[in-house]
């Protein structure tokens, strides 16, 4: 039996055969990623056009030139000669998407949350590691038994109970419960015990560090990789959130970005498309702009998600 | 080596912090997690609206499972109820299916060595980007693009081009439906992409390369060595989505016309929120949204602990049994030689 026969063609157009399988990879890759960015662009065109002009052809491809004039709308910065009907439609978008006050309290929500995530979770997960107690292994099976149970499955009660607390419209019921978070615990555990060195305690003691200051002053530093990871998703989470905001926060003043777009979704009358897309841009904007920048740490991150112990 | 006294001491003296540090998760998962948990099975035994203090055993249970109950809206409870079950997994289906074909398949391509693909990391920014952008948004940004009239910008561009009748995208039944599996799609397919692309880095490449050397062609190695290997972080995928899938809320309570939610696109997460959020305990349906809760968490129970029994380590456990064996051996034989330590 030849070689030929045996092994077929000796590499016959393979590198064709590649650069086939490569361009039609390349081609699906390219239509997903329009799929994925091809929304967003036209949400922002859309977004520079009067809702007249939108009424006429809703069919825009380029930018218009009404992004100020649907801006003031949104303010409520009306000019004084303007109709019944354009006031009406300022005041409606303006009382339920005021942007400012958005911004200020989902800012508020998810930056502390970020804080009291990383922190306690950082200290749970050291104590975890570096002490050798009775509950232990009790306490970190008791942390992974949770992770998995859905926040719906207790809103019911959880409301119920706000109200007993009289915490609703209040940001307490969702910020402090961010103190604990046990699929956070767990990235940090393993990550502490893969990369944390047990000796730089007993050292630290023997120089008379004390536990706590040990913790703030060696550990929290060492861990800052994975701090950074998961940061920016509790950030992400809780910017995102819609579910628990609406629940807890009812009044108009602490309604938060999610919330407020909901709102305006839920217009039925004296609708402007213009301003319509204006409040959604302004809702997806500032994310995007941020993953965009920080891309390469939450790619990454995503990944170490996904490799469990 | 320190002595047994002399770690004694260690654990004495230092086991209390490891209390102290752990704390305050326990403290504040008991108040906010555990607490409300328990009040909501408590609920799911009471009445609802405004005899929301009196005991009505299984009647909630048995009122939206079977349409058995003294309330009248007994049999419409019921079928409400199981429509939501229905659409959710309905939904859940049918975004998981294409959504993990296609993630198999990008992660596969993304983590050949031998196709060469131009910009690999930016596609995978992009493709990742919808999963980061709030779900309520992402709800505004669809109904905004695929509205039911003409005045919208797809049926508007589709009329354009010769199209007579606008699409009804949100409001008919099966369209709305087939919509949201889609945003689903489009939202998580990135990050699935990514966990499977992790979990095939994972596998020792020089399986491949002997599969290439042995002359297995590329579908030949993805079934024989890369789905094989990549099992338990499948099952993690599949038992986190059925999960993520029973939690669906965001996108079918926000994608719809005007004022309310849209009762084709109801998912057991819409209907629990919706029966008990209009108020106190006396004013709303805190009762039958107990029942539907905990019926949720007993599914997600069943499907946690069948994740968490396929993902065993399972060298761990026949290595733990093999020590317990030797233990009992060694004492067997103590006992029959009458050694003593």
């Amino acid at each position: 039996m030849s070689m030929k026969q045996q092994y077929g063609q000796p590499k016959d157009n393979y590198h064709a055969k590649i650069i086939a399988k490569s361009t039609g990879i390349f081609i699906v890759c390219v239509i997903l990623t329009l799929l994925c960015l091809v929304p967003i662009y036209i949400l922002i065109v859309n977004s520079t056009h009067a809702h007249l002009d939108l009424a006429q052809n809703p069919s825009r491809f380029w930018f218009g030139k009404s992004l100020a004039a649907n801006f003031k709308t949104l303010m409520n910065d009306l000019p004084a000669d303007a109709g019944k009907s354009a006031k009406r439609v300022a005041a409606q978008y303006s009382s339920a998407f005021n942007v400012g006050r958005g911004y200020l309290n989902s800012l508020i929500i998810a930056g502390c949350t970020t804080g009291l995530t990383v922190f306690f979770s950082a200290l749970t997960a050291y104590g975890l590691v570096v002490y050798d107690f009775k509950l232990n292994s009790a306490a970190y099976t008791f942390i992974i038994g949770v992770m998995m149970i859905p926040v719906q499955v207790s809103s019911a009660g959880f409301v119920a109970f706000m109200y007993n607390l009289k915490l609703i419209n209040n940001f307490i019921p969702l910020i402090v419960p961010a103190i604990a978070a046990p699929a956070v615990i767990f990235f940090m555990v393993s990550y502490m015990k893969s990369s944390f060195p047990l000796d730089i305690v007993e050292a630290s003691r023997i120089d008379g560090c004390g536990e706590f200051r040990t913790f703030l002053t060696i550990a929290l530093p060492m861990m800052k990789p994975a701090i950074a990871v998961q940061a920016i998703f509790a950030f992400v989470a809780n910017w995102n959130n819609y579910y628990t905001q609406n629940m807890i926060l009812k009044n108009e003043k602490l309604a938060t970005v999610p919330i407020m777009v909901s709102k305006v979704l839920g217009f039925d009358k004296n609708i402007d498309n213009g301003v319509n897309f204006l409040c959604v841009t302004l809702s997806i904007l500032p994310i995007v702009v941020v993953y965009f920048i920080l891309s390469k740490f939450i790619i990454a991150g995503v990944a170490l998600g996904g490799v469990k112990e | 080596m320190a002595s047994a006294a002399q770690r004694r001491i260690k654990a004495i003296s230092y086991a209390k912090y490891g209390y102290m540090f752990i704390a305050p998760f326990f403290l504040v998962y008991c108040f906010f997690q555990i607490w409300p948990l328990i009040y909501t099975f408590i609920l799911s035994f009471k009445g609802n609206q405004s005899s929301y203090a009196d005991f009505v055993g299984l009647e909630n249970y048995s009122t939206i499972l079977f349409g058995k109950g003294s309330s009248a809206g007994a049999q419409a409870t019921q079928q409400e109820f199981l429509k939501a079950l229905g659409n959710t997994f309905i939904l859940w289906f049918g975004n998981f299916i294409p959504q993990i074909l296609l993630s198999l398949l990008l992660a596969v391509w993304f983590t050949d060595a031998k196709v060469k693909l131009p910009g690999k990391g930016f596609f995978k920014i992009v493709m990742y980007m919808p999963n980061i952008i709030t779900a309520a948004s992402v709800a505004a940004l669809y109904v905004n693009l695929f509205g039911d009239s003409k005045y919208y910008f797809i049926n508007g561009t589709l009329m354009n081009l010769g199209m007579e009748e606008p699409i009804k995208f949100i409001s008919d039944p099966v369209v709305s439906k087939i919509m949201v599996m889609y945003i689903q799609t489009w939202l998580w397919f990135g990050n699935t992409m990514i966990m499977l692309m992790s979990g095939i880095m994972g596998i020792n490449p020089s399986l491949f390369e002997a599969a290439d050397i042995d002359g297995a062609n590329s579908s030949q190695q993805f079934f024989k060595i890369t789905l094989p290997l990549l099992q338990p972080i499948m099952v993690y995928t599949l038992v986190t989505s059925m999960i993520g899938g029973l939690q669906m809320f965001d996108l079918p309570y926000l994608y719809h016309n005007g004022a309310n939610f849209s009762r084709d696109l109801e998912t057991v997460a819409v209907y629990i929120y919706y029966s008990f959020n209009k108020g106190t305990v006396a004013q709303a349906n805190y009762g039958y949204a107990g029942a539907a809760s905990i019926i949720i968490f007993i599914i997600t129970a069943i499907l946690g602990s069948i994740t968490f029994y396929m993902n065993r380590d399972k060298d761990a456990i026949a290595k733990k049994k093999q020590r317990k064996k030797a233990e009992k051996q060694m004492k067997a034989k103590m006992k029959q030689g009458g050694l003593t330590l």
